[in-house]
C-alpha cells in the first residue's frame, strides 16, 4: 500500500471573473522512502496541489478529489481538528521563501519547540535539548546560542536550515518541499538539497519535491510527475522520463535545458503558459505543441500509461542521451 | 498632426473613467457621495427648501414635538425649539456653515501646508527643521485645545474658530507633503526636468506637486470631516458660532437644557452632524481606495 | 536602549522650547491692557499701573521676559490663578490623576472591545459580520461625542436610570484623598460599596471618551491582520498543525500588534481633546473642565500653565509609545542595540 495515494484531485479557486481551474485532475501515489519530483514552470499548479493536500488553501479555494489516503487514514473524510494531528507531525512542508516563512516576533527556539508542544504535548523548555539536536542535525553551528536568535538575524540558508530542522522535529513520514532553493544562492542551493536527501534516507521519510528545475530533478528524483497548467501530463521514473520523454512538453522541457541547447540558442518553448481568460479548446498544450494535429484542437486527450496526450511520442522516436550524461554535465 | 491638447483632454477623460471605475466599485462610498450632494444642494438653496426663516420665533408654537409625535404639527416637521423656531429649517441653514466651516478649514491648511511642506522638502537644511519642529510643536499640544487657546486670544466666533482649528491641521498637511516631495526628488524624471534647466518654483509646482496628489486628496477629505466634527465641538463649547447662528454644534449647546423635556431640540442636530460627517467619511475612504495604487493591484 | 532613549529625548528638546515659546507668546498677545486682563484691576492710577505692569515683569525687554519666564518654569512657578489664588501646578496636578483615570478606561475599553473587533472582521472579511463592524467602527469615527455622551445620558441615566449623570463619586461616600485615582482611592477606603460606585460612574464618560479611539482600533487591527495573515509565516504556522486560534492570537496577532501600537501612541493627543468635552458633560472634575473653566472665565495663568503641562504629557506619553514600540519589535530592538 502506498504512503500517499491522491485519486483524482482537482483545485477551484474563485476569482472575480468567475471560477478558475488551478489543478486538473490529478493522480498521484508515493510509496514509503521515495523521492518524487514536481516538475513544471510557474503557475502551473504543483504548489497549489500539495497545499491543497496540507489544507493550506486560502478560502477563496475549493478543493476536490476521489481519494486522498494517507498512511492509511482518509484525510478527505476527516474535520480540520483530525487533520491537524497529521499535518505538522506525519506530513510537514517547507517553503520557498525562507526569509518570511518564519515569523520575524519570536525567536528561533520558540518556533522550534511550538511544533513539539503541539503534537507531544508538555512543556516547551523541556524541548530545548531536542532543539539543539535538531539544529545540529541540520548543520547549523553554535545550535545551543541560535535557540535565543530571531529569523532577521540570520541568512537566508540558514533561515531554510531551520524551517527544515521545524519540519522534521516530528519525524515526518512525508516532507513536501516547495522550491526549496529557488530563492537561496546558488552555493547554498546544493547544500541545502544534499541536506534534504540526507535526511531523507537517515530519518526514513517520503520526500516530494516540487521544482521547475529540471537539473534538480536529475540529481535526486526517483519518480517525476509534469503539470502544465494545472494538468497532469506526465508521471514515469526518472531514468525514463529524462532518456524517453513521451509527452511532447516533457520533450520540449528537457531540451530548453542549456545542456541541449543546440549552437548557441537555448531551445526555448515558444508562447506562453495558458491564464484563466485564455484556454484553449481540447489539449491544454496545443497552442505550443510543435506536433498538434486537428484532434488536439478538438478534444480532450485521455490518460494512457501515465501520458495525457492524443500521440504519445514513441519511445524509440526520441534521439536523446541518457539522463546519467545530464547528471554528469551539470 | 494631432493637436496635443486633444490629447490630453482624452487622456484625462480617461484618467477620470478609471478612477470612477475604483470608486464605483464601492456601493458605499457611491452611498456617502450621493448624500453628501444633498447636503451640498440643500445647503445652496436652502433659502428655498426650508420652510421657516431659521431665526423666525413663533412664540405660540415654542417646544413643538416632530410632526409624527403626539401634539405635533406638519408644518415645523422635526418640532420646535424653546423660543418656537422650526428645527427644521434651522439644520438646514446650518449645513450652510458646517460646509462653509469643512472648507474654509482645508483650503486654508492644505494651501499652507502643502507650501510649508514643500518649502521643507524641496529646501531641505534649517529651514526644514524649522518648520518641522514648528509643526511638532503644534502636534504636541491636542488640536482642540490649541484650537481654544486660539480663540481665547482672537475671542469667541465662527471665523475664528475656523482660523484656530485650520491651524491645527496644517502639520498633518505639511509632513504628507514634505514627505512625498523627499520620495519624488529622488525620481528620474525631476532629475531629467532639472537637467533641462526647470527652475525650483517649476519644479516643485509643475513637476513634484501633481505627483503627491493622491495622499493629499485622502487626507484633505478626511480633514474635511473632522473640521465639521470640531467646528461644532467649538459651537457646543461655546466657543465657535455663536448663539442665534444655528450652527449644528451651537443648536445643541443653546438646547442643552432642554435635553429632557424637548430631546428632538438636541437629537436632530446631532443626526444631522453625524450623517455628514459619516457620508465624508465614506466617500474618503472610496477615494483612498480608488487612488491608492498598492490597493489597485490587489 | 539607552541610546536610543537618549536620541528620542534630544528631539523632544526643540518641541519642549517650541511648547513654552507658544505658552509664553499667548500671554503676551492677548488683546487689552495686561493689567486688566491679568491682574484684573481695573480704573487703577497710572503709577499704580505701572508698578502693577512691573510685578508682572512686562516692562522689560521681551527676550528678558522669556528667560525670566522659562527659569520659573524651570523652577515648577507656573503663576499663580487669579480666579483661586492657587500656583496653577498645584491645581493641575489635583485635578490630573481624574483626567488619567479617566482616559485610561477609555482607551480600556476601546482596547478590549476594538482588537478582538478588528481581528474578527479580518478573519470573516467580505462577510456581513465584517460589514457590520467596519460599518459601525466608521459611525463611531464620525460620531460628534459631545452629543453621543448626551444621548447616553438621556437614554441611561434618565430613561432607564442604570448610570449616574455627573461626577465621580456618589456623595454618600466620603473617601479620603490619597492618590487621587478614584477606583483606588475608595479601595484604599472602609467605605463599603464605594469602588463599586466609583466604578458606575466611571462607565459611562469611559465608553464616549473611548468611542473615537475604538473606532481608530478595531479599522487599523483589521487592516493590519488582513495584511499579516497573506504572510508566509501564517502559512508556516499552520502547516506546523497549530490551532487556528493559535495561529491568529500568537502568530498573527503579535505582528499585527506593532502597527496598532503606534495607532494607539497617536490617538493620546486626541484623547486629551476628547476629555475636554466628556468631563463637561459628565462634570467630571479633571483637568478638561478646569480648562474650559479657565477660558471662560479668563484665568489665562491657568491656561498658559495647563496648556504647557498637557503638551509636556503628550510628548512622555509618545516617548513612552515609541519605547513601547521598540519593545515589541525585535528587529526595531536590534537595530538600535547595533547603533
Amino acid at each position: 500500500m502506498p504512503l500517499l495515494e491522491i485519486v483524482n484531485l482537482t483545485v477551484d479557486f474563485a476569482t472575480a471573473n468567475g471560477s478558475f481551474r488551478a489543478v486538473d485532475s490529478i493522480d498521484l501515489s508515493i510509496d514509503e522512502r521515495e523521492i518524487v519530483a514536481i516538475v513544471g514552470e510557474s503557475g502551473s499548479g504543483k504548489s497549489v496541489a500539495m497545499l491543497a493536500l496540507m489544507g493550506l488553501l486560502p478560502w477563496t479555494a475549493t478543493v476536490s478529489a476521489d481519494c486522498i489516503r494517507f498512511d492509511g487514514q482518509d484525510l478527505l473524510g476527516m474535520n480540520d481538528k483530525q487533520r491537524r494531528k497529521i499535518i505538522g507531525k506525519d506530513i510537514s512542508m517547507i517553503f520557498q521563501e525562507p526569509m518570511t516563512s518564519l515569523n520575524p516576533c519570536f525567536t528561533i527556539g520558540y518556533q522550534l519547540t511550538e511544533v513539539l508542544c503541539q503534537h507531544f504535548g508538555g512543556r516547551r523548555r523541556s524541548y530545548n535539548n531536542r532543539a539543539v539536536e535538531l539544529l545540529q542535525q541540520v548543520g547549523i553551528p553554535a545550535a545551543e546560542t541560535r535557540l535565543n536568535a530571531y529569523p532577521h538575524q540570520l541568512s537566508g540558508g540558514m533561515c531554510q536550515r531551520v524551517m527544515i530542522a521545524m519540519m522534521i522535529a516530528c519525524q515526518p513520514k512525508l516532507l513536501i518541499a516547495d522550491e526549496p532553493t529557488t530563492a537561496l544562492d546558488v552555493t547554498i542551493q546544493a547544500q541545502i538539497l544534499e541536506l534534504l536527501v540526507e535526511l531523507q534516507q537517515n530519518n526514513n521519510m517520503a520526500l516530494v519535491l516540487i521544482t521547475h528545475d529540471m537539473a534538480v530533478v536529475a540529481e535526486t528524483a526517483e519518480r517525476v510527475v509534469v503539470l502544465y497548467a494545472g494538468w497532469q501530463v506526465e508521471q514515469r521514473s526518472a531514468l525514463d522520463l529524462f532518456s524517453n520523454p513521451r509527452h511532447p512538453y516533457t520533450e520540449a522541457l528537457l531540451n530548453a535545458l542549456p545542456e541541449r541547447a543546440q549552437g548557441k540558442l537555448l531551445n526555448a518553448i515558444p508562447g506562453v503558459v495558458p491564464g484563466q481568460l485564455d484556454r484553449p479548446k481540447g489539449c491544454i498544450f496545443n497552442p505550443r505543441c510543435c506536433y498538434v494535429q486537428d484532434l488536439c484542437r478538438q478534444q480532450i486527450p485521455e490518460r494512457q500509461e501515465g501520458v495525457l496526450c492524443h500521440y504519445p511520442l514513441e519511445l524509440d522516436l526520441k534521439p536523446s542521451r541518457s539522463s546519467q550524461d545530464m547528471v554528469t554535465d551539470s | 498632426m494631432k493637436n496635443p491638447t486633444v490629447v490630453s483632454k482624452s487622456l484625462r477623460v480617461q484618467q477620470w473613467r478609471e478612477f470612477w471605475f475604483y470608486f464605483s466599485a464601492s456601493k458605499t462610498a457611491v452611498a456617502g457621495l450621493i448624500f453628501l450632494i444633498g447636503v451640498v444642494l440643500m445647503a445652496l438653496f436652502a433659502d428655498v427648501i426650508s420652510p421657516h426663516e431659521p431665526a423666525e420665533q413663533y412664540r405660540q408654537f415654542a417646544k413643538v414635538p416632530p410632526a409624527w409625535k403626539d401634539g405635533g404639527q406638519i408644518q415645523f416637521l422635526l418640532g420646535t425649539d424653546y423660543a418656537g423656531r422650526d428645527m427644521w429649517s434651522r439644520i438646514i441653514h446650518g449645513s450652510r456653515l458646517s460646509l462653509l466651516a469643512g472648507c474654509v478649514v482645508v483650503v486654508l491648511s492644505l494651501s499652507i501646508g502643502v507650501l510649508l511642506g514643500l518649502v521643507a522638502g524641496y529646501r531641505g537644511g534649517w529651514l526644514d527643521s524649522l518648520i518641522m519642529r514648528v509643526m511638532d510643536t503644534i502636534m504636541a499640544v491636542p488640536g482642540l485645545l490649541m484650537a481654544l487657546v486660539f480663540v481665547a486670544i482672537l475671542g469667541p466666533g465662527l471665523l475664528n474658530a475656523m482660523v484656530a482649528i485650520a491651524i491645527t491641521y496644517t502639520p498633518s498637511f505639511v509632513r504628507l507633503t514634505r514627505a512625498s516631495t523627499l520620495t519624488e526628488l529622488n525620481r528620474d524624471y525631476v532629475t531629467a526636468s532639472k537637467m533641462a534647466g526647470a527652475r525650483p518654483m517649476r519644479l516643485m509646482f509643475i513637476s513634484i506637486l501633481p505627483n503627491c496628489m493622491a495622499p493629499l486628496i485622502v487626507q484633505g477629505t478626511l480633514s474635511f470631516s473632522t473640521a465639521i466634527l470640531d467646528t461644532a465641538a467649538l459651537g457646543f463649547l461655546g466657543m465657535g458660532a455663536q448663539a442665534p447662528m444655528p450652527e449644528w454644534g451651537t443648536l445643541i449647546a443653546e438646547n442643552r437644557d432642554l435635553m429632557l423635556s424637548a430631546p428632538w431640540t438636541v437629537t436632530f442636530p446631532g443626526i444631522a452632524i453625524l450623517l455628514a460627517v459619516l457620508a465624508i467619511n465614506l466617500v474618503g475612504d472610496g477615494l483612498r481606495d480608488a487612488l491608492d495604487p498598492k490597493l489597485k493591484r490587489s | 536602549m539607552l541610546h536610543f532613549l537618549i536620541n528620542r529625548l534630544m528631539l523632544l528638546v526643540p518641541v519642549f522650547f517650541g511648547v513654552t515659546l507658544v505658552a509664553f507668546g499667548f500671554i503676551r498677545v492677548l488683546p487689552g491692557d495686561p493689567v486688566e486682563v491679568l491682574a484684573g484691576e481695573r480704573g487703577v492710577s497710572p503709577e499704580k499701573h505701572a508698578e502693577i505692569l512691573a510685578q508682572l515683569g512686562f516692562d522689560k525687554p521681551l527676550w528678558q521676559q522669556y528667560f525670566s519666564y522659562l527659569g520659573d518654569i524651570l523652577q515648577g512657578d507656573l503663576g499663580v490663578s487669579i480666579i483661586t489664588n492657587r500656583p496653577v501646578i498645584e491645581e493641575f496636578f489635583e485635578l490630573f490623576p481624574a483626567t488619567v483615570e479617566l482616559a485610561t478606561c477609555a482607551i480600556i475599553f476601546a482596547l478590549i472591545i476594538g482588537i478582538p473587533a478588528g481581528i474578527i472582521a479580518a478573519t470573516k472579511r467580505g462577510t456581513w459580520v465584517d460589514q457590520g463592524i467596519m460599518g459601525l467602527s466608521l459611525t463611531g469615527y464620525s460620531m460628534p461625542i459631545f452629543w453621543w455622551g448626551l444621548l447616553l445620558i438621556i437614554l441611561f441615566s434618565n430613561t432607564l436610570g442604570w448610570t449616574p449623570v455627573s461626577g465621580r463619586l456618589s456623595f454618600i461616600f466620603e473617601v479620603d484623598h490619597v492618590t487621587g485615582f478614584m477606583l483606588i482611592d475608595t479601595l484604599l477606603s472602609d467605605e463599603q460599596g464605594s469602588f463599586w460606585s466609583a466604578l458606575h460612574h466611571l462607565i459611562l464618560p469611559s465608553v464616549v471618551l473611548g468611542t473615537i479611539p475604538l473606532a481608530v482600533i478595531a479599522r487599523q487591527t483589521r487592516s493590519a491582520m488582513l495584511e499579516v495573515l497573506s504572510e508566509d509565516y501564517v502559512r508556516t504556522a499552520r502547516a506546523k498543525g497549530l490551532s487556528p486560534f493559535r495561529v491568529i492570537a500568537i502568530h498573527a496577532l503579535r505582528n499585527a500588534l506593532i502597527t496598532v501600537v503606534t495607532v494607539i501612541g497617536l490617538q493620546v493627543a486626541l484623547l486629551l481633546a476628547g476629555a475636554i468635552l466628556t468631563e463637561t458633560i459628565f462634570g467630571w472634575p479633571g483637568i478638561g473642565k478646569w480648562i474650559i473653566f479657565s477660558v471662560f472665565s479668563r484665568d489665562y495663568y491657568a491656561v498658559q500653565g495647563g496648556l504647557l503641562l498637557i503638551a509636556v504629557c503628550v510628548m512622555i506619553v509618545n516617548l513612552i509609545v515609541d519605547l513601547l514600540y521598540g519593545f515589541i519589535n525585535p528587529r526595531i530592538l536590534q537595530q538600535r542595540n547595533k547603533t
